[in-house]
């Protein structure tokens, strides 16, 4: 299914060289460079704002690079048109934060989907394919039942099987475990683990949740201030003594983050305008 | 204060321009990839069920209804002169030529444009659009394009649902109830309605306040603020400027089709 | 709902839409009716039309046998030049009168043909010499006052 090029044969899914990224006037990324192997499981952390779902962005083509260069499967994603880009969207699968199904669609419909649309494959293929799918997922049961019905976990995990229905080569999961109970962020740690033993993608993790991530993870990037701030395995991150790293595991209010939003003196203010 | 005042209103008029070029921009992306329709038909069925089938019963209550008022109004005044038989010409000509296409486009903007608003702008607030765009599926042919096209088509038809209700009502109230002859009835309308100049100018009329009125729910819709209140406001704007341009539309139609007649 | 449903309730719909088409054309409209586009054509000039239209009938003895096609105003005679159509199964004699009357009181003008005693008939293209001018209210008043004034200032000596 993969374009043969030079550089999808050899062993980089992903190449991000000197990348810069903002919103209007906000400059969100600023000479950001990460390169990711195939076959690579990789959360990328930071406090909020800082650019991990622009990356994700990026990487899909749906945002553009300011400057540098963005390499998928050795595709220029910036210089590809709308066919090469949607082209190239066909290799990679995206897991949105709430699943984002298709609300007016069936558990089975919305799985069905990426069939419909881009195979010519007669029904009663799609429907095993759909089957095979969601029994992948634990939810053959459930195929009948309208989004709506499902729990949140549930509901992720059937956007999980939608999105590798054409076995993509890449995975990206935005926030993939944020408003689940424990055991449902087991359930879809898990899952990503196993696709990605299983059918060899690369996978990258966008996600604050620090205990599952670090389980899964081959390896994990920081990103602040617009740049890779850190770059480590996971059991370098459990060990640093960083501050800002540990205010990141363990959750603490104030640090190298500030609690407070950039503001003039406290008693300055008070009095200034009393 | 005074600057002040020209601030604001050159701040306000180049959001305006703004939200024109975009809007522009958006329908010619829309009208260019509308051809899926064809390529697809299935697609435009289930948009037109749930625009057109769902409005039926609205349009043509309705229009029964306007037709009955008309009868009694137009009877009122015509029995002063003497000349009662027109009322059948009187109410066809009011509805095939305005009330038909102004009133049906009115209540579809109200009843299905606004829906058609809620549920794009809720698609794109939670995701489902990206998704799909993530997916390699044009949001835009896919999911837009048949809800815009569906009000092309359906409008034209429950406008002339509309005035044949009407028409139908008018005939209760006036021949049944009233006691107007009923040969002269039918005779004073077909002699007055002449089909290439009212009924399929009117028709020509529907079909404009159906471009209009499916670009503007859609649009609203594709550009709402991913929030409840975003979509709840597009979903007002719609309604606003909906029967905003189609009356003023409706004006210029009329201007330009029917001057040279009267 | 499946897509079978869909597509019955949109055929029911846009049959519905046709019928309503149709009712439009044939009972509410004219579209059966004598449209003008065949018949023969014949011109008349007026000296004034009143208020008589392009598309207004044209009836023999009270029967719509044409349409009104065209007005225009001759430019060296000032006479108003109206030319019709007339359903070819009808025929005129040549001494046929042309007048523009008005249905009812308020009601809309007409030309009406009133047949001669001539035995050859108008061919396509023929003029009709002999026209009676629309009667305007406000000539016949004035002519009206004038006799009046005539008659008494000549009573009055």
């Amino acid at each position: 299914m993969s374009v043969a090029t030079t550089d999808a044969m050899t062993d980089t899914m992903i190449e991000l060289s000197n990348v810069r990224f903002g919103y209007s006037e906000r400059v969100i990324l600023d000479g950001l460079n990460l390169k990711v192997p195939r076959g690579q499981i990789l959360a990328v952390m930071g406090g909020s704002g800082s650019g991990k779902t622009s990356l994700l962005g990026l990487l899909g083509g749906r945002n553009h690079a300011w400057s540098g260069e963005v390499r998928v499967a050795g595709q220029n994603v910036s210089s590809l048109n709308r066919a090469g880009l949607y082209g190239l969207r066909r290799q990679l699968g995206m897991l949105f934060q709430f699943g984002a199904l298709f609300t007016d669609l069936t558990v089975f419909d919305n799985v069905a989907f990426p069939y419909r649309e881009q195979t010519d494959l007669p029904e009663p293929v799609i429907r095993d394919l759909v089957l095979m799918k969601l029994e992948a997922v634990g939810l053959r049961g459930a195929a009948q039942l309208m989004p709506s019905e499902l729990s949140g976990g549930m509901s992720r995990r059937v956007a999980l099987a939608r999105a590798i229905a054409l076995d993509p080569t890449l995975m990206m999961y935005d926030e993939p475990f944020t408003g689940l109970d424990p055991i449902s962020v087991g359930i879809i740690g898990r899952l990503i683990e196993r696709l990605n033993q299983t059918f060899g993608m690369t996978s990258i993790i966008v996600t604050h949740d620090l205990n599952e991530t670090l389980r899964i993870a081959d390896r994990v990037v920081i990103i602040s201030e617009g740049k890779v701030y850190r770059d480590m395995k996971p059991q370098e991150v459990r060990e640093s003594q960083d501050p800002f790293i540990r205010q990141f595991a363990d959750g603490l209010p104030d640090g190298p983050v500030p609690f407070h939003y950039p503001s003039p003196a406290y008693a300055d203010q008070l009095i200034g305008e009393a | 204060m005074l600057l002040i005042g020209l601030e604001a209103l050159g701040a306000s008029i180049t959001r305006t321009l703004d939200r024109l070029g975009l809007a522009a921009r958006f329908s010619w992306g829309v009208v260019s990839v509308a051809g899926i329709c064809l390529v697809r038909f299935s697609l435009l069925v289930r948009e037109m069920y749930f625009s057109g089938v769902k409005s039926l019963a609205i349009i043509s209550v309705s229009g029964l209804f306007v037709g009955m008022v008309l009868a009694v109004q137009g009877y009122e005044v015509l029995q002063r002169f003497g000349s009662a038989e027109s009322l059948g010409s009187l109410v066809a000509l009011s509805l095939v030529r305005e009330l038909g296409p102004v009133v049906s486009a009115l209540l579809f903007a109200g009843r299905a444009s606004s829906a058609v608003t809620a549920e794009i702008g809720l698609m794109r607030a939670t995701e489902q659009l990206a998704a799909m765009d993530m997916m390699a599926v044009n949001p835009l042919a896919r999911i837009v394009a048949p809800r815009f096209m569906a009000a092309v088509v359906s409008l034209p038809l429950l406008a002339v649902i509309f005035s044949s209700a009407g028409v139908l009502g008018a005939y209760l109230v006036g021949v049944q109830l009233i006691g107007i002859d009923d040969g002269a009835f039918w005779s004073q309308m077909q002699a007055s309605v002449d089909f290439r100049v009212d009924v399929l100018n009117g028709l020509i009329k529907s079909v404009v306040f159906g471009v209009a009125v499916g670009l503007i729910s859609v649009f609203e819709g594709y550009h709402a603020a991913p929030t409840a209140e975003g979509v709840s406001s597009a979903t007002t704007r719609t309604v606003v400027t909906s029967s905003l341009s189609v009356l003023v539309l409706d004006f210029v139609l009329t201007v330009s089709m029917f001057r040279g007649l009267s | 709902m499946n897509r079978s449903k869909f597509d019955l309730a949109v055929g029911v719909f846009v049959a519905l839409g046709m019928l309503a088409l149709g009712f439009m054309a044939l009972r509410v409209g004219n579209l059966a009716s004598f449209d003008g586009s065949e018949g023969y054509r014949l011109e008349a000039r007026f000296d004034n039309i009143g208020g008589l239209k392009s598309r207004a009938p044209v009836k023999s003895a009270g029967v719509v046998v044409g349409r009104v096609e065209s007005i225009k105003l001759d430019n060296t005679t000032y006479e108003a030049v109206v030319s019709l159509r007339v359903k070819p199964e009808y025929r005129f004699s040549n001494d046929t009168i042309a007048s523009i009357l008005t249905s009812g009181l308020l009601g809309e003008q007409y030309l009406s043909l009133d047949v001669g005693g001539d035995p050859s008939y108008l061919s396509d293209g023929a003029r009709i010499v002999k026209t009676q001018s629309a009667f305007v209210l406000e000539k016949l008043i004035g002519q009206f006052l004038f006799n009046k004034a005539a008659e008494s200032s000549g009573t009055s000596k």
